[in-house]
Formats: C-alpha cells, structure tokens, sequence
C-alpha cells in the first residue's frame, strides 16, 4: 500500500527559509534594479508564508492577520520603489546597479 | 471559529494620540491646500510645517506633564504604548522636524524651486517615527518603520536634477528594503517561538519558560535576524555601508533630517524590542550590541579620516555617534543604572548637534550642494567669522569636549557602561573618542589656519542662521547647566508590564 506523505509544518518553513534565500542571494548578485526589487519582494513573501505556517501551527489568527499588513507595505513598497527607478532611467536608459557610482570612498 | 459578532472593536483613546494625529492633519493639509490653492505663497509651506511640528510638540509636553505621577500605561489593545519614553522620543522627533523643515526651505532656495512633497513627506515620515517609538506590537513597530522609511527614500531621492541624489535615493531604498525583510523574518521566527507578536506578550512569554538544556534556535534565529535589520536601521557597523553614500547624496536638509530623527526612531524601536521584549534573554543579545558599538565606533572614527567631502565626514561620524549609543544600550541591558536615560539623552543631544552642523554645510555649500568638499572650508574664519566659531564649537561637541553639550552625552554613555561593570566598553570608547577628535580637529585646522580658496562672501540665508544659532545656544547651554535637560531625561521609563 502506498503510504501518502503529509506535509508537515516544518516544510513549509525550510521552503520560506529557501524562497528567504534565494531572495536575499538575488539582492546580492543581480544587478539590474528592477530584479533586485523583486528579489526583495521575494523575500517579504517568503516572511508571509513562514508567519502562516506559523499561525496554523500555532492555532493563533494574529499571524494570518500580520500577513495582511506585510502585503499593504510591500504594496507601498512597490509605488515608492517603482517611482524612484522610472526617474532614474527616464535620465539615463538601461541603467543597472554599477551603473550608479557616482558616490564612494 | 471565528465569527463577526465575537470581534471587538478596541477603544481608541483619541487624545493619547494627539501628537501623531496633528502631524497627520499638518501632512494632509499641506498636500490639499498646497495644491488646490491658487497662488499658494511659497513661504507658508515651511511655517504650515514648523507650526504643525510646534502644535505636535506641545501636545507631547502636555502629554509629558500627565505622565509626571504615574508610569505609562498601553491602548488600542495593547498595541501602543504611551509612556515617558515614547513621549520623549516623540518630542525629539518634533524638533527635528521643525528644524529639518527650516532647513529644507534654504535648501530649497538654492536648488529647484520649492517642492512641497517634501515638507509633506518630512511629516508623514515623523507620523512613522512616532508610531515606531511607542510601538507595543512588533506589526506596529514594523509599520512605523515602514512609514518612516518610504518617505526617507523619496525625501532622499528629491532632488531630481541632481544625480546623486537619485542615486542615493536607489541605494537607499534597495538596502532599506533588504533590511527591513531580514527585520520582519526575526519578528516572524520570535512569533513562532513565542506566539505572540505583542511586546508585553513576548515579554511575558518567555520570562514563564523555563529553558532546560541548551536554547530555542527559532528564537535565536529571530532575535539575531531583527538585530540585523535595526543595526541598518540605526547604521551600526558593519551594516552601515550605505550611510555615507545616502547622506552624501541626498539633499542636505533631508540628510540632517535623517541624522536625527531617522536614527532617534530606530534606536528608541531597538532600545524597546531588545530591553522590554527581550530582557530575559539578555545574555543572549548583549555581547553582540558589544561588538557593534566597538565596531561602529571605530569604523566611524577610522573611515572618516581618509574623507575629503565634509558631508561624507560628518556621515561617517553619525556611524560613531551611533557606536556610543550603542554603547549606552549595552549599558542599559544590563538593566540596571542608567543606560536607558543616558542613550536617551545621546539621542537628544546628538540631534541638535546634527542639525546645526548640517545648517553649516548648508550655508557654506550654496548652490545645490556643490561645495561641501574640505576644499570650501578652507579659510572659512577669514570668509565669516562667526560661522566658523559656531562650527568650530559644534565640532568641539561632536568630538566631546567639556563645557559642550557632546561632552554631557558621551560622559553619560561611558559613566553608564562602567557604572554597571562594563570597563572594557568604557575604555574602547573613550579612545575611540580621541581617534574621532582627529577628523573634527581636522575641518577645524582648516577653517581657521589656511587660506581660503575663493573670495566670494557668503549669502547665508536667515532660516539657516536661526538653526545655527539654536543649535549652538542648546550645545553651551547644556554644556554649562545640564542639569535641567539630564533631570527630566532621568525621568525616561516604559510603561510598566
């Protein structure tokens, strides 16, 4: 008989803690602004699935509600972030992260 | 299950929330009168915003005043806290709104016109601090951090003909956010360890565990995620690599802004989650805030040395102020002495120093921000005298002489680490303060021993010499009779759980 594998709690969060990863790893290596930005939202949703695990693990609602906010910010965070990168490349086309140098030392 | 009828709406106590509510009114209002007004002159938007900053700080003093008998106490169901730290920090905040508001009207002058989002950002991003500084829910502290942080990447990308400014507005708001995603991972993995988002209620919850045989690693794993995200917040070392860019790059007015009140929130949000939420895991936590405040202190101190551009200077020593604040919450997480009021009294101090020195730049760079190189300090007190006193004394402060205000704040930090046995931390700061006296000397030498580089007399406009002029007169005040300003700071506590 074939056995069903459950999933457990605890997959749910390795696989935030890898989506969380990859997110921050993108940040890192990638280089145009666009892409980094979606590595950050990558990141917040990677934070919304832990804190639902969390909260069916828990059996407590207040971390189904905190995923609600969590959404609205990076929704905000998506006008803020959008606005400030269509001023930069209606300057300068096709810019990317090394592009932008000006300030160092 | 959970049904509509069995929801309750918490009570909101309005006036609690006055300061918060009058800079929301001042924001709105700014942002429908500005626009729908014809002809709306161009000076009455830096007074609507000054006057919005004084009516909110008033309703802080009240507020301050109704605390005097009694400890501090949470509303909306426990999510905001209103007690005499929440409405200090609050009432240092609206100083530097208003000062950053006068500020950002001479910078304006220089530049591209008067645009008026950013007085309206200056305000909503005040709103974000507040929330962040009597937060009891850590939704609520990240949603404040949220608001403050928005409006700063934009306040830092405002100036749209300057390409550094842009730029720093990117850097800003890619680093911010990645910090503000490791901030909301830590909140996530203490709510799984503990489940309970709410401060008190983490407080609470593990002060009843009993740990046997090793340590939650969830909660660990939590705790060092959220360090990370308020050490960039507050630029500690070594997350501050994008401080000196972004306050290079933004425009001056907004840098003194973020100097100030962006770090007074941060570090009023750190001081509550590590020594409330966190207090009983203390061991846990404290030897890393110990290695970030050597680590800023002497990255700061060190890295602004080799700097020829003023801005980035006084950049690369905000990270060193922030290295003694931190020394004042390693100090305050022993919990016990004053650590709490001394880091407090930092911050105060700290952001009328800032100001004023931002004021200089302001006044010294012209037009647009083009000559904050130590080239352009050069011979200031041939140029103006007076300027080049008042600079020379706020860099005497920054550097901790005594008889200045600086030295009242960093002799408060140090006497709280060694008051509570910490010498090593004590010693390593008070070197750093000698390395760090090098580069303040420095700009010193400059405007006083060598010739200046141009002839041009400087057009300092009348807002910038009233913050000057302020920002000195508190810096000798307090460095003469502190004991006015370290009295009520001494009264700083949370609400008691």
């Amino acid at each position: 008989m074939l056995s069903v594998v459950q999933p457990t709690s605890s997959w749910y969060l390795i696989l935030a803690a890898v989506l969380f990863g990859i997110g921050a790893f993108g940040v890192m290596v990638r280089r145009n602004p666009l892409v980094m930005f979606m590595c950050i939202e990558l990141m917040l949703n990677a934070v919304n699935l832990t804190f639902v695990t969390l909260a069916t693990a828990l059996s407590d609602i207040n971390g189904q509600v905190v995923v609600f906010f969590v959404m609205v910010v990076a929704a905000a965070e998506v006008v803020v972030g959008l606005g400030i990168i269509v001023a930069i490349m209606r300057r300068r086309n096709g810019i990317t992260a090394d592009d932008l140098s000006a300030l160092k030392g | 299950m959970i049904l509509a009828e069995t929801m309750i709406a918490p009570e909101i106590p309005w006036s609690d929330l006055l300061p918060l509510l009058i800079m929301l009114g001042g924001a709105c209002a700014l942002l429908l009168f500005g626009t729908l007004v014809p002809n709306w002159p161009r000076i009455a938007t830096p007074i609507l915003t000054v006057a919005t900053a004084i009516a909110a700080g008033v309703a802080a003093c009240v507020q301050w005043n109704n605390l005097y008998y009694r400890k501090g106490y949470s509303i909306i169901s426990d999510a905001v806290n209103v007690d005499r730290f929440a409405v200090l920090t609050t009432i240092i905040i609206t100083v530097a709104v208003a000062l950053g508001a006068l500020l950002a009207s001479a910078y304006n002058d220089a530049v591209n016109g008067d645009p008026l989002e950013r007085y309206a950002l200056l305000m909503t991003s005040a709103i974000g601090a507040i929330v962040m500084a009597s937060a009891n829910d850590l939704i609520v502290l990240f949603l404040g951090l949220e608001i403050l942080s928005l409006s700063l990447y934009l306040m830092a990308a405002s100036d749209r003909r300057r390409e550094e400014s842009q730029e720093a507005g990117l850097k800003y708001f890619v680093l911010g956010g990645f910090a503000s995603a490791f901030l909301l991972y830590g909140i996530a993995l203490v709510y799984g360890s503990t489940a309970s988002t709410n401060i008190s209620g983490i407080a609470k919850a593990l002060n009843d565990r009993i740990v046997v045989g090793g340590s939650d690693a969830m909660l660990l794993v939590g705790i060092g995620l959220m360090l990370v995200g308020l050490g960039f917040k507050v630029s500690a070392a070594p997350f501050q690599i994008w401080t000196p860019d972004v306050y290079e790059g933004a425009p001056t007015s907004v840098t003194s802004y973020m100097a100030s009140a962006g770090k007074v929130a941060a570090f009023a949000a750190m001081l509550r989650v590590f020594i409330v939420a966190l207090g009983s895991r203390v061991d846990d936590w404290r030897p890393v805030i110990w290695v970030l405040a050597i680590l800023s202190i002497f990255v700061g101190s060190t890295m602004a040395v080799v700097q020829n551009n003023v801005k980035r200077m006084l950049a690369y020593s905000s990270i060193s102020h922030a290295g003694f604040i931190l020394v004042g919450v390693e100090a305050a997480a022993h919990m016990k002495g004053n650590g709490l009021s001394a880091s407090v009294a930092y911050l105060a101090i700290y952001t009328m120093l800032v100001m004023g020195s931002f004021g200089i730049l302001i006044a010294v760079a012209g037009n647009g921000d083009t000559a904050t190189t130590l080239d352009s300090f050069k011979g200031l007190a041939k140029r103006r005298p007076a300027l080049a006193l008042a600079f020379s004394t706020l860099l005497f402060a920054q550097a901790g002489v005594p008889f200045t205000s600086g030295f009242i704040a960093k002799f408060g930090v140090i006497k709280a680490a060694v008051e509570v046995n910490s010498y090593g931390i004590g010693i390593v700061a008070m070197v750093g303060a000698v390395i760090g006296a090098f580069l303040y000397l420095r700009i010193v030498v400059s405007m006083w021993m060598e010739e200046p580089t141009t002839e041009d007399t400087l057009e300092i406009p009348m807002v910038v010499n009233v913050v000057i002029t302020l920002s000195v007169v508190f810096t000798l005040i307090v460095g003469f009779f502190p004991n006015t300003l370290l009295n009520a700071i001494d009264l700083v506590r949370f609400a008691p759980r």
